[in-house]
């Protein structure tokens, strides 16, 4: 590697606010065809104090000069673990923006609606056979917000039963955000230790009559599959619990494997991930929940019903949940991921998984020499690599800094919580051997930068938009908005 | 397969180097009783032009197209969408970027962001705003959650009946299986949340008071008063805005003493893709900023002292004491929420009153029109924003049915959700519906052609 990413012609660029000239506006209004009304004036409003005004050049400069300040999968390989950030298929975005489906009104009767309930059970459909479960809803508006469903249907199922639990179990080799969603269904967190992959005998030992259920990502977030899940359901099941499975994974078992079949009960998926939806700098995502048939009642609605060759968006179901979102799914996250799965096709996604875990393996035997490897066992699509034995006191946010002067955007770090100074590496299927091979030889030189120039670690980045950025300042004096009084 | 670009060549090099033979060696850690042994049975590969053909078939099935006219609201709004946005967000920076954990390099969502967080401040008039919730129902519910989070050992909600109905039954499931009663509050004959009732249901163990602002059926609340009220038992006075325009002509919330304010941002800016994706916004006082569910940016300095901006106050998230956390989230509706920055910057000061003013007029008009028609009234009297209740004197199923055969979409029928307004039937006007299609609305409602 002899260059060092090039530095490009950065912008500086003011908030909105800053920019705002009196008496500018970029938008013109049809003419009024109607007689002006004024409502009763103790009710109305002044003016919108710190409103900026601009013209529409003002506003297309300012965004556009934000954007070049963004790394994105277009920009780059972006190796986030357990965020699958695959390239975005651009057909997605002009399927999605079909005036059909852009225009369609939510309260527009479903006979009036078929093309959209049509694309939505056919998805449903085909997310139930990758994932071996009978019945799904793809309601929930992000990975998290389909954990919620998938824990309330638990709750709801033990309920039914007359059945009430506390606690759900949570090996540490589980996803960031699934104790937070059992403590949001009002369950107790029992966490569970586990050697990378969870024992029987582990799960065994915490199970007892007070479980609702066990919350297990699977491959887990070590990459690694969870081999006696088989089991780990059975003897779950045997004390009256139930075991959701995080599917934020899923990439790495398409065509491959099926949650369903193993014995789980409910699972998401991360469309956004898995399915290729572009992440959009925070969002949107989509979080359908599969559930096997002894869960179906409990389903959130409206459920897409199919009578004959129309569908329709029932209501009247006597033991669901209820409602997650005002109207009944994400529906544009929709149509990009099932675009990606009719573009891929049955071959295409199981080449797809085959494709991410070669990646990851390969990047594997390139890295192990130069970086300590904490868990020896063949991983599928991620692998986690550490901070252990680099001199000169660099770690993991060292080198996350300098892979940006490199012109990367680094891994996911300090997760997962079991491996200390954790580097996460998941680079998909989407990313060619070439790519592979330069971002490994940019790691490779940083470890040696660490023994031999460390300061260059400790400084980075040099070439970013801005230098190392403080956090504890930002939260302990919060600025959480611009204020034209302070300025 | 045309996004995989492994030639079998570098895959037979890459399998050398990691010293198997075959791809499926790879999946060794996957025992033999969990491997799917026959391919999924799916459709596809499908060629981008087969792929495009297949999908515009089932977007025409949709009557979405500009032989309709429609006046459909509800807590979504067909607003024009000015062809900046668009432009701007296809930007590959701003919608292939991931969640900006990583600052230096994700400033101009970060940036964006926090812009974001400022015009929502602006526009509810309050102090502190997030980066963005799921929709407008999912924030109603966290704001349900964080006001009982602030109100420490209160459990009761209040709930107006003029709170959007998917909003009360997102609520319930949200609080589904925890200690918390939710307490409806019934409107008045004018359209209005009943104050009398809500003074006599205030107590010490009410954490919120929540109130739509326009409510659903189109009426605006009688904020201060209620805020007032909800103030002296020391509970929260939450704001759940049907039609957030409303806030660009009518005081803010957070000027008449709300508490907490939430809605959906589609209307500024996103299309209405059958209910979503949208963006909820949600924004409170300074006082309650750590109990603010989801993300948020601050500003701060890099190294070299130069202005830069990260997500905040993450100890409230799901990264550290994770069983701890305020709440799950984790995704936000990033783009979404950049797309209604662009909406209010282009729009701006004064481009957004006066849209707001034009939308109040052309309902204004319509409104007085179908009241003169014989076979409608108008049931209630308080002050409308953007929409506006119809009673008939046939059930509204039948009129909607009949103006379907001119290509109307003439409203919402209310029969379910407020069978107590007879034969209600909710209208909305926009900017989108000229002169023309309002007269030949009425011209339809009236019996006659459209």
């Amino acid at each position: 590697m002899s260059a060092i990413g090039s530095k490009g012609l950065i912008l500086d660029e003011n908030l909105l606010f800053e920019r705002s000239t009196v008496g500018r506006c970029g938008y013109d209004l049809p003419v009024l065809d109607v007689p002006a009304t004024q409502p009763e004036s103790g009710l109305l409003r002044n003016s919108i104090e710190g409103f900026p005004e601009l013209s529409e050049v003002d506003v297309v400069r300012h965004y556009t000069r934000l954007s070049t300040w963004n790394y994105g999968v277009d920009s780059g390989f972006y190796p986030l673990g357990s965020c699958t950030m695959k390239y975005n298929p651009k057909i997605n975005e002009v399927v999605a923006r079909l005036p059909g489906f852009a225009h369609l009104h939510p309260a527009t009767p479903d006979h009036l609606s078929q093309g959209s309930l049509r694309l939505m059970y056919e998805l449903q459909q085909a997310l139930c056979e990758i994932s071996g479960f009978p019945a799904l809803t793809l309601q929930p508006s992000a990975g998290a917000h389909g954990e919620f469903a998938g824990m309330l249907m638990v709750h709801a199922w033990h309920h039914a039963r007359g059945n009430k639990r506390h606690k759900v179990l949570i090996p540490d080799t589980a996803h960031g955000t699934n104790p937070a969603t059992a403590a949001l269904c009002g369950y107790e967190v029992v966490p569970i230790a586990s050697d990378g992959v969870l024992s029987v005998e582990a799960v065994a030992t915490a199970m007892d009559d007070d479980v609702a259920a066990l919350m297990v990502t699977n491959p887990n977030t070590l990459g690694l599959f969870e081999t006696n899940i088989r089991e780990i359901c059975e003897l779950v099941h045997s004390r009256g619990g139930l075991v959701y499975c995080d599917g934020a994974n899923l990439n790495a078992l398409l065509g491959a494997c099926r949650p369903g079949d193993l014995g789980i009960d409910v699972m998401h998926f991360n469309l956004h991930k898995t399915f290729s939806t572009p992440h959009g700098g925070g969002g949107p995502g989509a979080g359908p929940v599969g559930v096997s048939e002894s869960l179906e009642p409990f389903l959130p609605i409206p459920v897409i019903v199919k009578e004959g060759t129309s569908y329709r968006l029932e209501t009247d179901r006597a033991h669901s949940i209820g409602r997650l979102r005002t109207f009944a799914s994400q529906f544009g996250i929709l149509v990009r991921a099932y675009a990606y799965l009719l573009a891929m096709g049955p071959r295409g996604l199981k080449k797809a998984t085959q494709l991410a875990v070669l990646n990851a393996n390969y990047i594997r035997a390139r890295l192990e020499g130069s970086y300590h490897l904490p868990y020896k066992q063949r991983s599928l699509h991620e692998v986690v690599f550490s901070d252990a034995g680099l001199p000169n006191d660099c770690h993991t946010l060292d080198i996350a800094k300098r892979l940006l002067d490199y012109g990367y955007h680094p891994p996911t770090i300090y997760f997962p919580l079991v491996v200390h100074g954790a580097l996460m590496i998941e680079p998909t299927e989407t990313e060619s051997k070439q790519e592979i091979d330069e971002f490994c030889d940019a790691l490779i030189a940083i470890a040696e930068e660490a023994k031999t120039n460390p300061h260059l670690l400790h400084e980075a980045p040099i070439n970013a938009r801005t230098r190392r950025l403080d956090e504890t300042q930002a939260a302990r004096k919060p600025k959480l908005k611009w204020d034209s009084r302070v300025g | 397969m045309r996004y995989l670009p492994h030639s079998d060549l570098e895959i037979q090099s890459m399998l050398k180097t990691i010293g198997v033979e075959q791809l499926e060696e790879l999946f060794i850690g996957i025992p033999e009783n969990c491997r799917l042994p026959r391919a999924l049975d799916l459709d596809g590969p499908l060629a981008e032009a087969e792929l495009l053909r297949r999908f515009q078939s089932m977007a025409a099935a949709n009557a979405a197209d500009d032989s309709w006219s429609q006046f459909l609201g509800g807590g979504y709004y067909d607003h024009h969408i000015p062809a900046v946005i668009d432009h701007l967000i296809s930007r590959s920076e701003f919608y292939t970027a991931y969640t900006p954990y990583q600052p230096e390099i994700s400033q101009g969502t970060l940036q964006a962001i926090y812009e974001f967080q400022t015009l929502i401040c602006q526009l509810t008039g309050l102090d502190v705003a997030n980066a963005s919730l799921y929709d407008g129902a999912s924030a109603c519910a966290e704001a349900v959650l964080m006001s009982l989070r602030c109100g420490r050992n209160r459990t009761k909600i209040l709930l107006s009946r003029g709170v959007h109905p998917r909003y009360r039954e997102v609520i319930a499931t949200y609080v589904r299986y925890l200690d918390v009663e939710l307490i409806e509050v019934p409107l008045r004959a004018d359209g209005q949340t009943d104050e009398k009732l809500v003074a006599e249901l205030l107590a010490a163990d009410v954490a919120a008071l929540v109130v739509g602002y326009p409510n659903y059926l189109g009426v605006v609340e009688e904020i201060d008063a209620l805020a007032k009220l909800a103030h002296s038992s020391g509970a929260r006075m939450l704001v759940a805005a049907a039609e957030p325009l409303a806030m660009a002509l009518y005081r803010s919330p957070g000027e008449l003493g709300a508490d907490i304010v939430v809605g959906e941002g589609q209307s500024f800016g996103l299309p209405l893709t059958y209910g979503g994706p949208g963006v909820g916004f949600i924004a409170a006082r300074q006082q309650d900023m750590r109990s603010l569910p989801g993300r948020l940016v601050g500003e701060t300095v890099d190294k070299d002292g130069e202005r830069g901006f990260v997500l905040t106050l993450a100890t409230r998230e799901q990264h550290i004491r994770r069983e701890k956390a305020t709440s799950n989230i984790c995704s936000n509706q990033g783009i979404c929420a950049v797309m209604v920055s662009i909406y209010l910057a282009l729009l701006g000061k004064n481009g957004l009153p006066q849209l707001a003013r034009d939308n109040y007029s052309r309902a204004a008009y319509l409104r007085e029109q179908i009241a003169a028609l014989p076979g409608y009234s108008l049931p209630f009297s308080a002050p409308f924003f953007n929409e506006f209740v119809v009673s008939c004197s046939q059930p509204a199923a039948e009129v909607l049915q009949r103006l379907e055969q001119q290509k109307i979409l003439a409203g919402i029928s209310l029969l379910d959700d407020y069978p107590e307004i007879k034969n209600g039937l909710l209208i909305c006007v926009t900017e989108q519906n000229d002169r023309a299609q309002l007269d030949g609305l009425v011209s339809a409602l009236n019996g006659g052609a459209a």
